[in-house]
Order: structure tokens, then sequence, then C-alpha cells
């Protein structure tokens, strides 16, 4: 657990104004994070996560190890986080596949840990969001996760750091969703000084063994815990357990664990979700999107307002759990919304569910690998 | 009038027992030499995390008064060095079946012993996926009838030890149940041995394996078939490999001193 005040290596943060790889800022935000543990398993549009982690985690005194493939990574920075680790790991969407299972056991357990997946299509390396449902609905069981949506290599920095506070807050795995076109783009990241970047570390447990039960937390909250080897003798089983560990075999047992380990998240989710909107005051219509999707509606926006058209977006910097609220609030607002994804069309379900009482939805999706310019952004919301 | 506790009784986690393993399995034995060996080398739980995947064996360390990670197939040995290279200072014991340890988990198993991972491994090997009732496993022997191969294994049967012997493993021995002394003695030498350790102990399955494979669910029968079948390692050496095929080999085969695994890469602020 790194404690920013005492052993905060100045080497972790490279503070300044940088031209950098999105790959590398992800890695750069970890370390601000305070990651101490990483595990990878190579596979491209990935691989430079790996390989700066490599490099710059073992000179800060962390732990850096590549492993035999993408369940040993996901497990093992499980383990590693309930060790008391600032763990991660990151690959592209093959990969996800793999890990879906230890993020089902890292959900259940309430292991912090941060995944870092860049959606790459099937096969090869295109730019895509095909993964987005994935992202929440991978595995197994009843769980909720935290995905965060980078659009730019800034972003991959902020929303990594983000994503391990979130992590740490609600002990739970938080997904990066990041992109072949972020990851493998170079742009101007800002890393901030030390004063400017916040810090979120677990709650522990302030009970002597006796007396404590790992998984006994507030309604919608994550239990504090216990440190490993210091005579606690937490069981971290992925049966459901009672709030002592002890594997459950009351089926009211089950509905009672599942209730809290969903609700902390999705109960949480204001606190949780975080959007951005732009030029909504006066909108009559809106683009919903997240991801690199952000970059050309943004123009596409600008290009129409210039024609008169008042039109607003709203970027999702939560994909997972949806922000509904916010969603809602600019759906009763607006007459129509546009659902525009780089996909078959998929999180447009999820703003169709919101908006469709309020507004149409029209969805704007392709699905070619590649991302949709300004101009196609433009003709499709054109009056 | 007092009632006399057994002196590893100390060492179960509060209200776990009766332990769920069938009538006459083996676990309850190996379950009974750790604690035995751990007691033996005045140990202190506090600093062990035990490990159990799924599957019987697996529910040996549910058991366990100590840190426990339990319930994910297969990956014991993922979750061990996560824990291993982030606090070194603990010592971890991973205790799986042959099915979780080299069926599933067979890829983790040969990397975590290329590697020289220090962990304990106590592999209870019942020749069969007991827990799900039954079915062929990777230590499954020719011909055998099991719930998947009603009409005889046409599957080899693998040779953990030799396996481990050649990955890398550097403390590797194999026992049977019916060898208490000796599975105690080796599981002592594995908790004291810096680096990767297994020791395989040969276990009755009556339920499954003895009725499906042997087709008794007499204990003693399917204890003696293993009793049988198991030579020392020293009369090992004298046979031919035509009278050693369906045998198994006991003794200690490894035991040795490498370097342990503390990351794929470490920093080592003397040679910048």
């Amino acid at each position: 657990m790194i404690d920013k005040e005492n052993n905060w290596n100045q080497k972790r943060l490279k503070t300044g104004v940088h031209f950098m790889l999105g790959n590398y800022a992800a890695v750069e935000g970890a370390l601000a994070a305070g990651c101490d543990y990483f595990a990878g398993y190579p596979i491209t549009p990935a691989n430079e996560i790996s390989e700066r982690m490599s490099q710059r985690l073992p000179e800060v005194g962390g732990v850096f190890v590549q492993g035999e493939d993408e369940l040993f990574s996901i497990y093992s920075v499980a383990s590693a986080a309930l060790a008391g680790a600032k763990a991660m790991t990151a690959t592209a969407s093959a990969g996800f596949n793999y890990m879906q299972e230890g993020i089902g056991y890292a959900s259940a357990v309430e292991a912090p840990c941060v995944i870092l997946n860049v959606q790459r299509c099937r096969g090869e390396n295109f730019a895509t969001h095909a993964d987005v449902m994935q992202m929440r609905w991978g595995a197994s069981g009843d769980y909720e996760t935290i995905c965060l949506a980078p659009s730019s290599a800034q972003e991959l920095f902020d929303y990594t750091l983000l994503g391990f506070n979130l992590a740490e807050k609600y002990r739970n795995p938080v997904i990066i969703m990041s992109e072949t076109t972020i990851a493998l783009m170079r742009e101007r990241v800002l890393v901030p000084s030390y004063d400017e970047i916040e810090i979120v570390n677990r709650a522990y447990t302030d009970l002597q063994p006796d007396a404590y039960l790992p998984f006994k937390a507030e309604e919608n909250a994550p239990p504090p815990m216990a440190p490993l080897g210091k005579g606690y003798h937490t069981l971290y089983t992925l049966n459901y357990h009672n709030e002592d560990g002890s594997i459950e075999w009351d089926p009211k047992g089950y509905d009672k664990l599942y209730k809290r380990i969903t609700g902390k998240i999705w109960e949480n989710r204001k606190d949780i979700c975080r959007t951005e909107g732009y030029l909504l005051d006066d909108a009559e219509t809106v683009i919903i999107t997240y991801g690199s999707e952000v970059r050309p509606a943004m123009d596409a926006v600008r290009m129409a307002r210039e024609d008169g058209q008042k039109i607003g977006l709203l970027k999702l910097v939560t994909v997972w759990p949806v922000p509904e609220e916010d969603i809602r609030e600019v759906a009763k607002g607006v007459k129509k919304v546009y659902a525009l994804e780089m996909n078959i069309g998929k999180y447009a379900r999820e703003i169709e569910r919101v908006c469709s009482r309020y507004c149409t939805v029209e969805r704007i999706t392709k699905n070619q690998g590649i991302i949709h310019t300004k101009d196609e952004i433009y003709q499709a919301i054109k009056g | 009038m007092s009632v006399k506790q057994n002196p590893l009784r100390k060492y179960i986690r509060d209200g776990n027992l009766p332990h769920f393993f069938c009538s006459g399995c083996g676990c309850g034995q190996v379950l009974n030499y750790f604690l035995k060996a751990v007691d033996d080398l005045d140990m202190n739980l506090d600093e062990i995390v035990t490990i159990g995947g799924v599957g019987c064996t697996a529910r040996i360390p549910v058991y366990l008064s100590t840190d426990t990670f339990h319930g994910v197939h297969g990956r014991t040995l993922a979750w061990a060095t996560g824990i291993k290279l982030y606090k070194p200072e603990l010592k971890v014991v991973i205790f799986a079946g042959d099915g979780d340890l080299v069926s599933i988990g067979g890829n983790h198993f040969l990397h975590a012993m290329r590697r020289n991972l220090d962990v304990t491994v106590i592999l209870v090997n019942n020749f069969n996926f007991a827990m799900t009732g039954g079915q062929v496993a990777p230590t499954t022997l020719f011909d055998s009838i099991t719930m998947t191969t009603p009409y005889g294994s046409k599957e080899n049967c693998l040779d953990i030890c030799k396996l481990a012997e050649t990955a890398g493993a550097t403390y590797v021995s194999r026992w049977n149940t019916d060898k208490p002394m000796q599975s105690v003695n080796s599981i002592k030498k594995a908790l004291q041995h810096k680096g990767f350790s297994l020791v395989e102990i040969m276990s009755q399955c009556p339920t499954n394996f003895g009725r499906y494979s042997l087709k008794t669910g007499d204990t003693k029968k399917v204890l003696d078939w293993i009793v049988d079948k198991s030579v020392p390692k020293a009369k090992a050496e004298k046979m031919s490999n035509e009278d050693l095929a369906d045998k198994f080999v006991i003794g200690e085969f490894v035991h040795t001193e490498k370097p342990v695994f503390l990351g794929t890469t470490v920093y080592n602020q003397d040679e910048k």
C-alpha cells in the first residue's frame, strides 16, 4: 500500500508536459495512483503498457510479472490486491475474454484492482466499441463493474488514476475501457504535481482479529479489509459467504451478499458516475457518446452549430454503471438524442432504455473497425 | 469429566467441523499430516496463507485457521504468485487435487515450477475428478473405467513428479496415505524448503474412483490397490521400465537449491 507521505518515490511521478503514447500515459496514471503490482501477458495493442511497466514499476519498488496467460494476470492481480497491493493488469479484447473468470472472483471477494482493456475487434487492431457490453456482463454470476471510457492520452492518465481511487473506495474491480485509437496515439499529456494528485486508499479494519468479520459491512458499502498475514485468518472464497467469510448454504445468504456487492456500486452511482456536457444549455438535440468517438462528435457538433443547429454533446466518462440520472436529465430537455458508437449498436440499448420515455433516440453506428469521421457524424445529425 | 481434545484442533477454523469429506476419503488424513508437520515445526499459522482451488482437496484449507483463498478451479498458483511476490515474508501453501493442479491448472503449475516460485504444493492424487462424481483425470490409468470412460480410458496418464522434476521444481516427493510418517516428514521438508516444493500424496477415493474404477467402495481395498502399486524409489531403480509401467514410485526425487522467483524483472539499485 502506497503511503503518499512516507514512501512516495519521486520517480513515480513525471510531473510536467509530455508528448506521450496513450498506453504510456495509462502506465503513468497508474504509477501516480500508487500502483505497485502489475501482471500482464503479451497482446497487441496493449504491449506498450507491459513494456513500460516492466521498466517503471521495479524502479519505484513495485512488482512486475509477465504471466503465462491472462488468467494468471487477473488472478495474481486479485491476490496481490488482497495482500495489500494496488494492482493492475492490461490486455486487449481477446485477452479480456480470459480474464472474465477472474473478474468474477475479484468481484465476489471484493478485491480492489484495475483492468485496462484496449478494445481491438476480433483478431486485428481495429478501432471499435464492440466490447462495451462485455465490460459489464462478461463474467458469470452477480456483480457490477465500474468502467471508465477515456478519449485521449490525457484521459488514459486521468482515468487510470481515477480508476485506482474508485477501486480502493469501493473494493471492486475497475475497468479502463481503452481503444486502439487512443492507445497507440501520441499526444500532449500533462502529468500534475504531487500536491495536485488525490490518492484514495482502501479502508482497513481497526478491530482486533477476534472481533473482525471480513464481510460485515454497512448497507451498500464495502467491508473494511484486514491485512494478510496478521492473524485475521480471512477466508476469501468465490462461494457465497457469510459475514465471517465462511461458505454459506442458506439461499437467503446468497441474496443478502449479492445485494450488497451489487448495491455498493449501483446505489452509489451518483458518486461514481461522471459525465461531461458540451453546449447543452440551449440544445434541442444531443449526441450521447463515449471513448474516442467523443472527438469527431465534438467536431461535428461545432460544424452543426455553425449552421445554426442547436445541438449539444454528452460525454460518458463512466460507461458502467450507466449514468442514468445525467442521461435522463438531458433527455428530458431535448427532442432527440443520438446514440453514437463504433459497433453494431450496443450501448444504444441503454440510452434507449433511459431516454425513450422523454424523447426519440436515433442510433449512429459504424462497425468497420474505423472511427467515425466528423463529416459522417455531421451528415447524420444535419437537420 | 474432562474431554480430551486433539492437540491439532487448535489449528482448525472455529465452527467448521465436521468436515464434508466422504467416509474413507484420504483428504482428512492429509489435513492431519499437514497439521502434524506445522505443529512439529512450531510454525505460526498467522504467517501462512493457504490456498485451495476447486475440488475435494481444495476444501482442506477452508478448515484451517489461516488466511485462505478458495473457490476457483486451477488458479491456485496464480493466486500464490500474487501473494508471494507482494508479501515474500508469508509462507504460501497450496492444497490441490490432481484435476485442479495438472488438468485445468497445468499451465500455471508448469510456469510456477519453471520460475521456482517459493511455495509449497501438497497434491492429493486420487486418480479422478472426485467432487464432480468420478470422471477421468490426467492421472487416471490407461483403460480405467470412470464416469466418462465407460469403455475404458484411452488416455495416457501423467506422472506429476516426473513433470515437476523436468519443469524445475526444487523439492519433489511422492507418498501415499498409508505412509503417514514419510508424508509428514516430506511436508516438513517442503515447508522449510526455499523454492518450489511439491509433495504428492496418493489417496484413496472409495466413493468415486473406488466404485467405478476398482468396482469397490471399500476404503481398505482402494488403499490396498494404491499400496500394492507403490514401489520405493530404491527398489524401482533396479526394476525394468516394463515392470514399472503401472506402478507408482514413492520417495524423494528432488531436493536442490536454486534462486527463487521475485518478479519477471527485478531492479537492483546497486547495479545502476
